[in-house]
């Protein structure tokens, strides 16, 4: 039978937390105007009988502020009761620690489910409740959903969402004697996202008489079990192998055609190898491109390690649980590198399709609001909760992220360069190491997680990927294995992300040359896993480790007392063999050879062709004061301070540049600075550059802009450019050309010119590429709409200041001050916010001329160093104008300029001055004492604009001399405040 | 001189253990971290210290509402050797005489189980809550003392900024008798402060509603203290939002002097 229990806040209490869900329903529901007030419940069904009631009341009601009702309801106000509860099988964080808290009173085994209650007041039919909460407060995929009129449902009966009546382990043999569109029949509808070639390499291998033979002195049939074929699926899945980024492409430009063997070996590895040769002895690379993240030194002492993951797909379906694993799952990543990482900060980046789009919505596609605050929750909850500040981010709007929303999250951890006398960055698995599996149990969660992203989002995408991540368990884990660590306990250690064990045992496995798994041993959440299922699950919360045997007993010993379970599921060796048994039967006995080398390469035609420019004249307002607050307020530039502030960005202690900053702590701070080790000054800088709307005119430009301004975002921080590094993340729509995906070629092409980019850029910047990932089918089909998301690409990086007490922030520190621009201005407005506001794409991309903005950024360090500089903030979106309303309303102090002053190509407008995003440019602030060194430094580099003044008014000459802006930095500001906030 | 030993306990979502360490050690003392698991397991033993430390987090993800999971676990799990339990243990801590400080969910844990305001030790009689914004919020604040306080902790500050952390904030009371009670004892020690340095109602200056502005109360002996804010945020003058606009930079943040008093007061008493 089981108990309910509805707990809620005393009347007289303000319901705060009702209060924000109203505001949320009513951004929803703008002309729901009978709707009153609001108030959460938090409800636990109790499966057991016999509680005392004082036991129930202590775990659950804090009486200073609770009111408590058991089995009964707890209110007579009349409205509608909507109770929002999971699904059997869907991670209940809550429900777990009520549990804990009951059995830990009570001294008994409870099984507690949590619920949300929301008791809307107010005159509304059943049919609008019933929209509210599939709208507002619920998922189908993962809630159950009740509403009842109340109070006159009268006691409401528990609901305990048990794993039952699942099938019993089994193990099939499926013969791939099949016809090819048979064989892509199965592919299909198993979700193994394998294409014909793949198939048929497959069944070669089976036929092949050696694997006949081993098979059949093993008793295995010709046929392939389900636990293979899942496995193969899942390590050749594009997620896992990046078979796009490995693919043989023929690549034609203008007539030309040239081969290209694997991207990522001839443009991402390529050019790493050739700066590192480069660099001899002072090379900062430690590790790359070869363990879940990447590692820099710090100092001699210590190194970075730094990782950034994307998680579009789960996000798309539910954007809080999506979210939440997704920065959970990247804080595995350092920690999982090399004998494992210490985390010390996150950096999140969010493309959506703008919150306030009001357009009819394709079948399967979330209110966009709905994506941007549950992918926000999700990541507040996963990032504070794990104790790592949030130091940097940032959110780009495009209507076709309504497709595929991009939620980038990345974590940079920091570690000894030497552990227990040995390099703490290398594994090393000796043959008879056991396979340990630490942290959460198994369930069906995530199956197929990395087949089902590395495909296009359809109606019909499988529900089963979605999982929700629980940062406490996380954090036990992390705590223990960090312990673990210090005391040699492990061999080696690698993170259950997508593929769970598959992937993480079978990359382990090469270490050492094969593994013997016994997949009746892995502790399950509930029965009925089929070992195909204890395989791929991506559960959460798990680490895979290698423990010598001689370790075993101390290592469990610590793990149980940590509160964490661990259990030995198999044994590692140099069979050569990926073998897997449930309850001593061989179920999957793989070459790991085959397993890891056997997959056909893709061949790939890509074509690029240049787009029409549109060479229209620049639009000219009439007002320019007006039409600096319109592009204040747009959403690729106005103030996230609402985000922001929702994420802890200072734990652990070493902020020192945050992401809020100036005289009101609301100024948009170009990077994040942080001192990772409280006893010294050296401290790290991350910063990120991400400009997808250049995408459009050409990809080449697209990338070596975004990373020109993550290292400009970098410099002016007062980064070293000597001692800094980067990540490439591509998220891409589909550039395999076929019937259903036309413009393949051409998207491949931009692929193509991207990473070439990225090479000749990473060189001439002499910063190496250090980790990176790709997502590469970030489309969406339904409802006869296809969406694809503009070419994206994250550039973060990653680095060193040499002293944190000579950083430097954007804000303008004192009035009559010099004012001075380094570089010069283009009229580059090709993609630039100022045209995306007319709806236009412009003709004239932003280029990057690496040699001079080294040079530059070289003297801006210097001079930064020599402590000459008093603000400096780089021009990005929106150009020199928003660049230097910031500076000014984040300083409190007005900026007086004479636009005739900046060095700019012949013919520009006014206008077009104020809104090229001409890269490499950066305003300076500068005290007049210093005006000769400032020019003795940069030459030619910088010019003087103007000076900051008291008043605080924002006030900018033409090149003719008369003033055409003049504007309150206090008005400004307000205009930049107002967009965001729910 | 003798060493002041501070204990600092962390595990199942604690996490700003390592920067309040710091500030102990910084001060003055010989800190030790220890997982709540190992205090349990007998490893550490809280009476074997001067100074105890309940840092911030989230213990148990705030699940039930925050801390009230650890507020059964201190008064229902048991040290494996003494066979006490935590509540018992802080106890005999607290009629030894020395020091509690709890910030955020320290001070949410010390709150929900009655430690403080301590009259009687156990009964739970204010609370913390969700902040009138239903956010969690980042943000730096300013913090007015009460000079008549005998809060140990804040002695010769007048006013000091740190930064606020939390979603669940807003300081409440199970009613006016036991505000009037802490408010005439004094046992507020700090409040959130306008830029004037004037007790505010006001938001963002008082960032979640709390009741008469109540950033931290102690008990009546002053040596148990907690607070929402965060002193062990500020151990460095770089961690202040607009340090670079200072011109006279120490190295110190405001928030040592927290620490640094604790260290004072128990020099004067071991």
């Amino acid at each position: 039978m089981g108990l309910r229990v509805e707990v809620g806040l005393k009347p007289h209490l303000f319901d705060a937390r009702g209060a924000r869900v109203k505001r949320q329903i009513l951004h929803a529901f703008p002309r729901l105007t009978s709707l009153g007030q609001i108030s959460c419940f938090d409800i636990y069904h109790l499966d057991a009988d016999g509680l005392k009631k004082e036991w129930i009341e202590e775990a659950f009601c804090d009486q200073v502020i609770q009111d408590i009702a058991i089995d009964k309801i707890l209110r007579n106000e009349k409205g509608w009761y909507i109770e929002v509860g999971f699904k059997p099988g869907v991670t209940d964080n809550v429900g777990h620690s009520a549990k804990y808290a009951l059995e830990l009173i009570s001294g008994r085994t409870i099984e507690v489910y949590s619920s949300r209650g929301y008791l809307l007041q107010g005159g509304l039919d059943r049919g609008t409740a019933q929209a509210i909460a599939d709208e507002c407060l619920a998922n189908s995929l993962i809630h159950t959903i009740r509403v009842l009129p109340y109070p006159d449902c009268g006691t409401i009966t528990p609901s305990i969402p048990r794993v039952s009546s699942l099938h019993d382990p089994v193990v099939e043999e499926l013969s791939l004697d099949l016809e090819d569109d048979e064989l892509l029949k199965l592919s299909q509808e198993r979700t193994l996202a394998l294409n014909l070639d793949e198939m048929k390499a497959i069944i070669s291998y089976l036929k092949n008489p050696e694997t006949l033979k081993i098979r059949s002195d093993l008793g295995l049939s010709e046929k392939i079990s389900d636990v293979e074929l899942e496995c193969l699926a899942q390590t050749w899945s594009e997620h896992c192998k990046h078979k796009i980024f490995n693919a043989d492409i023929t690549y034609e430009e203008n007539g030309r055609i040239e081969k290209i063997t694997s991207l990522f070996s001839t443009f991402i590895k390529g050019a790493t190898s050739k700066l590192r040769k480069a660099a001899g002895a002072k090379d900062i690379c430690v590790s790359v491109f070869s363990d879940n993240a990447g590692v820099i030194k710090f100092n001699d002492t210590h190194n970075l390690v730094f990782k950034v993951e994307t998680h579009n797909s789960p996000s798309a379906l539910d954007p809080y649980g999506g979210a939440l694993t997704g920065i959970v799952g990247v804080n595995r990543d350092p920690f999982g590198t090399g004998m494992g990482a210490k985390l010390i900060f996150n950096t999140d980046v969010f493309c959506f399709a703008s919150p306030f789009h009001t357009d009819k919505l394709p079948p399967k596609i979330l209110n966009p609001l709905r994506v941007f605050e549950g992918v926000r929750e999700g990541v507040e909850h996963g990032g504070n909760k794990s104790g790592i500040p949030t130091v940097n981010g940032c959110l780009v709007f495009d209507e076709r992220y309504l497709g595929k929303p991009l939620v980038y999250c990345g974590t940079a951890g920091i570690m000894p360069a030497v552990i227990n006398g040995k390099p703490s960055h290398i594994k090393k698995i000796i043959p008879g190491d056991l396979i340990v599996m630490s942290g959460g149990r198994i369930g069906k969660d995530g199956i197929h997680g990395a087949t089902f992203s590395s495909e296009e989002l359809h109606e019909s995408s499988p529900t089963s990927a979605v999982q929700i991540g629980d940062p406490i368990t996380q954090k036990k884990l992390t705590d223990f294995l960090l312990v673990a660590r210090d005391k040699g306990l492990y061999h080696a250690i690698t993170d259950d992300g997508a593929g769970g064990l598959s992937s993480s045992v079978g990359e382990m496995a090469t270490f050492c040359g094969g593994c013997r798994i016994d997949l009746e041993k892995p502790p399950l959440k509930y029965h009925g896993l089929s070992p195909w299922e204890i395989l791929l699950s991506e559960a959460q919360e798990r680490m895979t480790l290698a423990v010598p045997p001689e370790n075993i007993q101390p290592f469990l010993d610590l793990s149980r007392e940590m509160e964490v379970e661990s259990t030995v599921i198999g044994t590692f060796n140099d069979s050569g063999f990926f073998h897997c048994t449930y309850n001593d039967r061989t179920v999957a006995y793989l070459s790991l050879d085959f397993l890891h080398n056997g997959l056909p390469t893709l061949k790939l035609h890509a074509s690029w062709i240049s787009p029409e420019p549109d060479d229209a004249p620049t639009p000219e307002p009439s007002d320019h004061a007006a039409a600096l607050k319109d592009m204040l307020g747009r959403l690729n530039i106005c103030s996230k301070e609402y985000i922001v502030r929702q994420y802890d960005h200072e734990v652990q202690g070493g902020s020192v540049i945050k992401p809020l900053v100036g005289v009101c702590y609301d100024g948009p701070s170009d990077a994040g600075v942080i001192q990772p080790l409280l006893d010294s000054h050296e401290g790290v800088v991350v910063s990120n550059g991400i400009v997808p709307r250049y995408s459009d005119l050409d990809t080449y430009h697209m990338a070596a802009c975004a990373l020109d301004e993550a290292l400009r975002n970098y410099i002016c921080v007062g980064g070293n450019p000597d001692h800094w590094a980067f990540l490439d993340n591509f998220c891409w729509c589909d550039p395999v050309q076929s019937p259903r995906n036309r413009d393949g070629a051409y998207k491949l092409a931009q692929l193509v010119r991207a990473n070439k980019a990225l090479y000749d850029y990473a060189l001439s910047y002499s910063c190496p590429m250090i980790s990176g990932k790709d997502s590469m089918k970030n489309d969406y089909i339904g409802g006869n709409v296809k969406i694809s998301i503009p070419p994206t690409i994250l550039i973060s990086v990653i680095g060193k200041i040499p002293d944190i007490r000579k950083a430097v922030t954007m804000d303008i520190k004192r009035e009559g001050s010099l004012i001075y621009i380094l570089g010069a201005t283009k009229n580059e407005l090709g993609g630039s916010e100022y045209l995306a506001s007319f709806e236009r794409k412009g003709a004239h991309v932003p280029e990057v001329d690496a040699k001079k903005a080294l040079k530059r950024y070289r003297s801006l360090h210097k001079a930064i160093a020599e402590g000459l500089i008093l603000s400096a903030h780089d021009c990005s979106d929106g150009g020199i104008a928003v660049c230097l309303a910031e500076m000014a309303f984040s300083g409190g102090y007005g900026l007086s300029v004479d636009l005739g002053k900046i060095p700019s190509e012949k013919g520009m407008s006014d206008t077009e001055i104020l809104y090229s995003e001409s890269q490499s440019r950066i305003v300076i602030e500068v005290n007049p004492k210093n005006a000769k060194k400032i020019e003795h430094l940069f030459g030619k580099d910088a010019s003087c604009i103007g000076q900051s003044t008291a008043g605080a008014i924002l006030s900018i000459r033409s090149i003719a001399g008369a003033t055409i802006l003049q504007e309150e930095a206090t008005t400004l500001k307000a205009a930049w405040k107002a967009r965001l906030d729910f | 001189m003798a060493t002041i030993k501070a204990l600092v306990i962390t595990g199942y979502g604690t996490n700003c253990e390592m920067e309040m360490a710091y500030a102990c050690n910084r001060a003055g003392t010989k800190a030790d971290i220890a997982h709540i698991s190992e205090v349990l397991g007998g490893r550490y033993s809280i009476n074997d210290y001067h100074f105890l430390n309940l840092p911030g987090g989230f213990l148990d993800g705030d699940d039930l509402g925050s801390a009230q999971v650890e507020s059964v676990r201190l008064k229902h799990a048991r040290v494996k050797i003494s066979g006490k339990t935590l509540f018992e243990e802080i106890e005999s801590f607290i009629g030894r005489g020395m020091l509690i400080l709890g910030v955020c969910n320290g001070f949410q844990a010390l709150v929900k189980s009655g430690i403080l305001p301590g009259s009687p030790l156990g009964k739970r009689r204010v609370s913390l809550t969700f902040n009138d914004s239903a956010k969690f919020e980042d943000r730096w604040v300013n913090l007015k003392v009460n000079p008549l306080s005998p809060c140990v902790f804040t002695k010769g500050i007048d006013n000091f900024m740190v930064p606020v952390r939390h979603g669940e904030g807003k300081f409440v009371c199970d009613g006016n008798e036991t505000l009037e009670e802490i408010t005439q004892s004094n046992l507020i020690a700090v409040q959130y402060a306008d830029d004037a340095f004037s007790p505010t109602m006001e938001y963002p200056c008082n960032p979640n509603g709390s009741v008469s502005a109540i950033a931290g109360i102690c008990d009546r002996t002053g040596r148990i203290f907690g607070l929402m804010p965060h002193p062990e945020a500020y151990t460095h003058a770089t961690n202040h939002p607009c340090w670079t606009r200072l011109t006279n930079l120490t190295d110190k943040g405001e928030g040592m002097a927290i620490f640094d008093n604790a260290v004072n007061f128990l020099r004067g008493i071991l």
